[in-house]
């Protein structure tokens, strides 16, 4: 019973790797650049939703979706104002350290705003929790929604990129940016909302990774955001169904390596799978083998 | 003289004059003393920038676990400097051998490291390093060593489970670390390790290998098809770079009461990367500066207090966009031109 309630909770904590995992393989995919920044917006939605509840006492859901709403907004305008005028730079090295660098200015903000001590997070979740088996296996209702909401996430993402124009054009400037440019797509449009959806997706993983472990503190984000950066890279990145796929893996193996080997082993773990994935498969489970052409 | 050994004498000089400055700032009391605090860590981040300046920007790959090789170093050194404190009474002998020791476990790591990572590329090689990395931190976190008359015992829970006698010592205590190593960096010492460096490096890039190097950074598959073997060379650039990066460790540990593996995390690794892109990638002289500004930068702002870091992540993102940004450039060449024009050429 404890593995099934191990596994459960991996499948949990996994699915909000896969969840921010998601935003940094879109962009990835899109910009070609490592978006350190990401995890940050994580912390950010977790703080949007701290205020809602705290300060303004609203509803749950309301608190959500201004969360979503904040980080949307976050994620364009760093976009626009740090990242799109390095898109053509001469080194791919430059735009990496400009998001390290908004990386440190949404902490500092951040830190500035509410102080560098950890708030405890209320729950937003109102759902009980489940007994099974004569209440040897408890299953939280943090667990339920947390795996329930990335399954709705992910159906609605890959029924967005492949039924949609948006998500068509997407993967097209994923493909080629010139030729794309030339269908008559808009580029900067695009990544743009490619950023949205990342920044809004990282608001929602923000909220459920701080009802799940409900402490919050400018510093937050840094820790998944690197996980889910792994997840990304784990199932190929680049690729939506990789970073699903690789996010719930990296989940199981952590919580799994936690409970059975040892809790301060874990992360090396999961990061000594990591290695033995990419040695065996160099782009990742999901990843395109590309051919280099002389 | 050459136009490369005339740019190289000049790094080498102005290392130099900015020790023999700081020297007679120093001995005429005119630098307080939370800057001569910083001495030795700007010594150890210009050693560090240096190393990482080698693999990203003459062997071009993005290594993001540097801060790992700084840490196998570090501990490596501090703890043969624990276990010697009763053998070798020389302090100074003690630590050159405990700085060579910090170098070769870091090279043997890089070693290790490269040989499976560098089939990889690019952001691959990027993640898998910045893994390594953290893996190296996680373990030494784990790690208890103790010492008493029958020898050295170990163990990954906990520093009971070691099975010592009562009066044995213990030298590395899982996340406390290690505590109590002689505090033998002084930044003269820093200041030779930064010479030292700079003539491995610069000697390395324009020797033959280095060559083979920049090669097959500018071009894999033509490099390989002239017949130079890509493994080799890039492993030499790594292992070289990993075990300069395992004395800066030597370097810091000695600067320390405490020394525990939490502090070498992605952000150190992070932190010295920023110095190489703001310095200029492949620029020595360049990742000299960088290092020594940034990293005396936050002290400076000290009296800015909280807003401190906000302003050095301002500051970074703002000198990014004004040096890479392709708009940034065009402007810079039309109105600033005459200022800029020198060294645009020196960059060709």
């Amino acid at each position: 019973m404890s593995f099934l309630s191990y596994l459960i909770n991996g499948i949990s904590l996994g699915s909000v790797y896969a969840i921010i995992a998601l935003g940094y393989t879109m962009v990835y995919g899109i910009a070609k650049m490592l978006n350190f920044a990401h995890g940050d917006v994580i912390m950010v939605g977790g703080y949007a939703a701290i205020t809602m509840m705290m300060s303004l006492n609203a509803n749950p859901f309301v608190a959500v979706l201004v969360a979503i709403v904040v980080c949307t907004v976050l994620g364009i305008v760093i976009e626009a104002v740090a990242y799109r005028p390095l898109r053509n730079a001469a080194s791919p090295l430059a735009v990496l350290i400009t998001a390290i660098g908004v990386s440190y200015l949404l902490q500092n903000v951040v830190l500035l705003i509410f102080g560098s001590s950890p708030k405890s997070f209320q729950s937003v979740v109102p759902v009980p929790d489940l007994k099974l088996a004569d209440g040897a296996l408890t299953i939280t209702g943090e667990t339920m929604v947390t795996i329930l909401s990335s399954m709705v996430i992910m159906i609605v993402l890959t029924l967005f990129i492949n039924k949609t124009k948006a998500g068509q054009a997407m993967l097209a400037v994923a493909e080629d940016k010139g030729a794309a440019q030339l269908m008559g797509i808009n580029i900067n449009g695009t990544i743009a909302l490619t950023f949205a959806i990342g920044s809004g997706l990282a608001a929602i993983a923000g909220v459920l990774l701080c009802s799940a472990y409900p402490s919050l503190s400018p510093y937050t984000g840094a820790m998944p955001g690197i996980k889910a950066f792994v997840a990304a890279v784990f199932g190929g990145i680049g690729s939506v169904p990789g970073a699903m796929i690789g996010g719930i893996l990296l989940g199981i193996i952590e919580i799994l390596g936690k409970a059975y080997i040892s809790s301060q082993l874990a992360d090396a773990i999961v990061f000594a799978v990591l290695i033995v994935v990419l040695l065996v498969k160099p782009t990742g489970l999901l990843g395109k083998q590309i051919q280099e052409k002389v | 003289m050459n136009k490369k050994l005339k740019s190289n004498l000049i790094t080498y000089g102005m290392v130099l004059v900015a020790f023999v400055i700081m020297q007679i700032l120093l001995s005429t009391g005119h630098i307080s003393s939370l800057f001569k605090g910083l001495l030795v860590p700007i010594c150890v981040y210009v050693v560090l920038a240096l190393s990482l300046n080698l693999v990203v920007g003459i062997s071009g790959e993005l290594s993001l676990g540097h801060a790992g090789f700084m840490c196998a170093g570090a501990f490596a050194s501090a703890f043969f400097t624990k276990c010697t404190m009763d053998t070798i009474t020389v302090s100074g002998l003690r630590f050159f051998l405990a700085i060579l020791i910090g170098a070769a476990v870091a090279a043997v790591f890089g070693i290790l490291i490269g040989i499976p990572v560098l089939r990889l590329k690019g952001d691959y090689l990027a993640i898998v390093t910045l893994a390594f990395g953290e893996i190296i931190k996680n373990v030494v976190n784990a790690f208890y060593i103790g010492l008493d008359s029958k020898g050295f015992h170990f163990s990954m829970k906990d520093q009971f489970s070691m099975g010592m006698e009562p009066d044995g010592q213990i030298i590395l205590n899982g996340p406390q670390g290690i505590t109590g190593v002689s505090k033998d960096s002084t930044f003269i010492i820093g200041v030779v390790l930064i010479l030292l460096t700079l003539f491995i490096v610069l000697n390395l890039i324009d020797s033959r290998d280095g060559r083979a190097i920049q090669a097959i950074r500018d071009n894999r598959i033509a490099a390989s098809s002239v017949g130079l073997n890509i493994t080799k060379y890039k492993l030499m650039a790594f292992t070289v770079s990993a075990a300069l990066a395992g004395a800066a460790g030597a370097l810091y540990s000695h600067n320390l009461a405490t020394l525990q593996a939490s502090k070498f995390n992605f952000n150190t690794s992070i932190l010295v990367l920023v110095f190489v892109v703001l310095g200029g990638i492949g620029n020595m002289r360049g990742s000299v500066i960088a290092a020594v500004i940034l990293t005396a930068l936050p002290e400076m702002l000290r009296g800015l207090a909280d807003y401190r870091m906000l302003i050095y992540a301002i500051v970074l993102i703002v000198m990014m966009l004004f040096n890479w940004a392709p708009k940034a450039l065009e402007w810079r060449e039309r109105y600033l031109g005459q200022l800029f024009k020198k060294t645009a050429k020196e960059g060709k």
